[in-house]
């Protein structure tokens, strides 16, 4: 098997013109080549026709800024993620551009984009965390340095029929949280009750989506956001993917040439060629600490449940795609440590 | 020592038309009275020009087909006359307020600030016509002598020192008689009246040059009175008022509205007229509190069945924002619905203030139709903020707060905001609040140390965070000797063998109170398929369940 690459002005059947090129030649389709003193007023309507379609194409072309004139397009401004290595790794978040953070559960997305929007509310920014999955933990959030007066957190809500079921459950019982349909306990309907879940599960992400997508068009439209961040990474793939390229192309253009810096974490990568940056990330291990006063005469295996504590996680970040530098994808690890490790 | 007089020519007539612009092309008249009884009381010059005059009937002057009637509205009067109000005091502090539609100013030490006096008349004029009142605008050397020309003298009129007399002399003698003079003044005013006329006494110049004398013995002290008057020569010092600063705004309209879309049109027009007074007294305001008087609603399911509109229950998209129909319930007699906008700083722009207008009775319909629109603004001093040359960038409080408006219509009113953390240890112990763009002028000290401190802390390690399930996914746990070793879980995604665990760590609170709590945590490494992960999972001991209440990430 063969392939074969096609240019875009070729596969839309358009002339390859520059600057330095002459004229096409032009010739009729059919008849016999003639002498050049013929041609003129003996030359035939359909290379009329087509030397006028050609011309127009020209002046058409000629009114559009060649890409060898085009402006440079300045480098973003970076600013700080909040953690070294991270600044290290990537220069930065850019500023004017989209970020995406991905990775699986646990890979301390979330941890990142707390220290970024610490870092930006440390400058004196305004930030707006867009929460797709109700997800932010406050006590984290000030345990990661951020200065909560200056964040605003749009927590999108469940679709109007789980609000509502929820709402009643406040009512009814007081204090306990309350819980959807659960599969285990209720054996008999296991397949049912998983089906409506997953359907329950796929409606609430496409509500929850929309108000992300909503949300983000109003927020980027008001302007005056040091860091805008969409929460995304409890969303289901399917449900992700289903925001269509044009949204992310619209958000670019909403956020360029502006300072704000858009992040976006998610599960997958999703915003294609719109991100200017993309990170992936990923828990190399965790760390865990062992009381002293437990540990005497066992070892780590054997000891009791409630002599370890957990006190962080070693991060692994790759930079998997950068548009500000054409560089090979390069990767650094960083520690996180828990609030209660000190 | 100069003064200025704003005098509004049927006064009834420009209250109506400042509520209704639209009829300012029309020939109007307002009619009072009881029905049957009604009479005209008041009419605009193309109502006069086209035969309508006051004392007719109401069933006379409805044979005209041009003319547009109106009932009398205190409602419209009052607004009108605190709008005349707010336009003087926008010029001076002394200000007397003679009538419903006269009122003096002292322009004393006003010619160095604002101007000459024809600059100064003309403006009070333009600002007069920006309020929505067409105004008589005169300035003389005496008050009853700016009065009798705002009176008699359409437009603008300066009179200059010295001249009173020969400038008022033209004017008709009913100048000197207010026209809302009622029961026994009246009766006195048209004795006078007659008396002057059967003495061919017809212009202020004739009734200036009687003989003072004869004048006192035939007509007494009152004669004396409105000759010194006709002379402009009567002294008097204003009795100014202290107005006060309420700035309400109200309409009452004659069939009930039902439809956001006209009813925002209502609101514009009150808003527009809101912003304008307080503008002229350069404030502007942090709370609107509208009131609508809701009357029963007999028939107006079978009106929006006919309509073809969308009814409440099916229109909970708000995108359907200016079609929406309010709530139909069987009867309610006239209720209010109060809704009360709080602003973070003061703002005083009306197109925003009906954004914000139109999205809360969208989230919050009033459930009937509306008879009555009251208006009030709480004034407040406007904000003064100087954007520094270093500062980072923050977002405009008017565009901000129509932003926030628009998401929590989406979200919901609690869900978008600033976070506080309450006193507790509560794992939920937070509330949200609104969220306001000015926070580092505060308390700036507090901040950077907390910041430098933050700085240091964070300069060493990122904090790992906790990612919270909310609600709480419920668990199925397998325990060996107390301890989790599996766990399954309604979220494909959270569950499996437990590979390492940390716990528990118990804690409770607010025992002395209903909302009791009582737990342990286990912090858990859980290997589902090929990838491994850290949850939280929390036994709750008053109710004996088992959750996973967060990731960490």
């Amino acid at each position: 098997m063969s392939s074969a690459v096609i240019s875009t002005s070729a596969a839309l059947g358009r002339p390859f013109i520059f600057d330095a090129e002459s004229e096409p030649e032009v010739r009729p389709i059919a008849g016999p080549k003639k002498p050049a003193g013929a041609q003129g007023p003996q030359e035939s309507p359909i290379a009329r026709v087509f030397q006028s379609s050609i011309k127009n194409q020209q002046s058409t072309i000629a009114r559009i800024t060649p890409a060898s004139q085009l402006e440079i397009r300045p480098a973003p401004e970076m600013a700080s993620s909040g953690i070294p290595a991270l600044d290290a790794l990537t220069g930065g978040l850019p500023r004017g551009c989209l970020t995406e953070l991905c990775g699986p559960a646990s890979s301390g997305r979330t941890t990142v984009l707390l220290a970024a929007l610490a870092a930006a509310t440390r400058r004196g920014e305004f930030c707006a965390l867009i929460d797709a999955s109700d997800a932010l933990d406050p006590h984290s959030a000030a345990a990661a340095g951020i200065d909560l007066d200056r964040l605003l957190w749009v927590r999108c809500s469940e679709s109007p029929q789980n609000h509502r079921a929820t709402e009643n459950h406040k009512i009814n019982h007081p204090g306990v949280p309350p819980i959807l349909p659960d599969p285990i306990n209720n054996q008999k309907s296991t397949i049912n009750n998983s089906a409506r879940y997953s359907v329950l599960a796929t409606r609430n992400s496409l509500h929850r989506l929309e108000q992300v997508l909503r949300a983000t068009d109003l927020l980027l439209e008001s302007g005056g956001f040091g860091l805008i961040v969409l929460d995304l990474a409890d969303l289901p793939m399917q449900a992700a993917r289903r925001i269509p390229l044009t949204t992310w192309f619209r958000f670019r253009r909403a956020v360029e040439h502006k300072l704000t810096i858009l992040l976006a974490i998610e599960q997958h990568p999703i915003a294609g060629s719109c991100s200017s940056l993309l990170l992936q990330l990923g828990v190399l291990s965790t760390q865990h600490s062992v009381l002293s006063d437990q540990a005497e005469g066992h070892t780590t295996q054997d000891l009791p449940a409630h002599a370890h504590l957990l006190t962080g996680l070693n991060i692994n970040a790759e930079l998997t795609h950068s548009r500000l530098e054409r560089k090979p994808a390069r990767a650094i690890a960083f520690e996180t440590k828990t609030a209660w490790a000190g | 020592m100069p003064f200025a007089c704003i005098y509004v020519p049927n006064f009834p007539v420009a209250a109506a038309i400042r509520a209704e612009p639209d009829l300012h092309a029309h020939a109007v008249a307002i009619f009072e009275g009881k029905p049957p009884l009604e009479k005209i009381v008041a009419v605009n010059e193309k109502a006069y020009a086209l035969g309508i005059s006051p004392a007719m009937t109401k069933a006379q002057a409805e044979l005209c087909s041009e003319l547009a009637l109106r009932p009398r509205s205190p409602l419209h009067e009052s607004s009108a006359h605190a709008a005349l109000l707010d336009c003087a005091q926008s010029f001076s502090p002394c200000v007397e307020d003679s009538a419903s539609d006269t009122v003096l100013i002292d322009l004393a030490g006003m010619e160095s600030l604002l101007g000459s006096l024809p600059q100064i008349s003309r403006a009070i004029a333009a600002r007069a016509t920006t309020l929505g009142l067409e105004a008589n605008v005169a300035v003389a050397s005496n008050p009853d002598v700016a009065l009798l020309a705002a009176r008699g003298f359409p437009g603008v009129t300066v009179i200059p020192p010295g001249k009173e007399a020969a400038q008022l002399g033209a004017l008709p003698v009913e100048v000197l008689f207010h026209d809302s003079l009622e029961g026994e003044e009246k009766k006195s005013a048209d004795r006078l009246l007659e008396t002057l006329e059967r003495w061919g006494i017809r212009n202020l110049h004739a009734l200036a040059a009687l003989p003072q004398v004869s004048l006192s013995e035939r007509l007494g002290q009152e004669g004396l009175r409105l000759q010194q008057l006709a002379r402009g020569a009567a002294s008097r010092t204003l009795v100014p008022v202290e107005a006060p600063l309420v700035f309400e705004e109200a309409i009452e309209v004659e069939h009930p509205i039902t439809l956001l879309e006209p009813l925002a049109f209502l609101l514009n027009r009150l808003l527009e007229q809101l912003c304008a007074r307080l503008g002229s007294r350069a404030l502007a305001t942090q709370e609107l509190r509208l009131t609508l008087e809701l009357s029963n609603l007999t028939g107006i399911d079978d009106e929006c069945e006919n309509a073809d509109i969308p009814s409440e229950s099916d229109g909970t998209d708000t995108a359907m924002l200016g079609q929406k129909v309010f709530t139909q319930q069987s009867k309610i007699n006239n209720q209010q619905f109060v809704r009360v906008l709080r602003l973070p700083l003061p703002m005083l722009d009306h197109k925003l203030f009906l954004k914000l207008l139109q999205l809360d009775l969208n989230a919050n319909p009033p459930g009937a139709p509306i008879v009555k629109i009251h208006l009030a603004a709480e004034p407040a001093r406007p904000r003064s903020a100087q954007g520094g040359l270093f500062l980072p960038p923050s977002p405009e409080p008017e565009k901000l707060e129509l932003t926030l408006a628009r998401i929590a219509g989406m979200v919901g009113e609690h869900k978008v905001g600033a976070l506080e953390l309450l006193d507790t240890h509560h794992p939920e112990g937070f509330r949200m609040r609104r969220f306001v763009a000015e926070v580092a002028r505060k308390t700036p000290q507090k901040k950077t140390s907390d910041a430098a401190a933050l700085g240091s802390a964070v300069a060493k390690s990122a904090v790992t965070a906790l990612r919270r399930f909310r609600p709480p996914l419920r668990a199925h746990v397998t325990l060996e000797n107390g301890q989790p070793v599996s766990l399954v879980c309604r979220k494909k995604e959270v569950q499996g063998d437990v590979l390492w665990k940390a716990g528990p760590w118990r804690f409770s609170g607010d025992w002395w109170e209903r909302e009791a709590w009582s737990r342990d945590e286990w912090d858990l490494a859980l290997q589902n398929g090929n990838t491994i992960a850290l949850y939280r999972l929390v036994h709750d001991l008053l109710a004996g369940a088992w959750f996973v209440e967060g990731t960490y990430d």
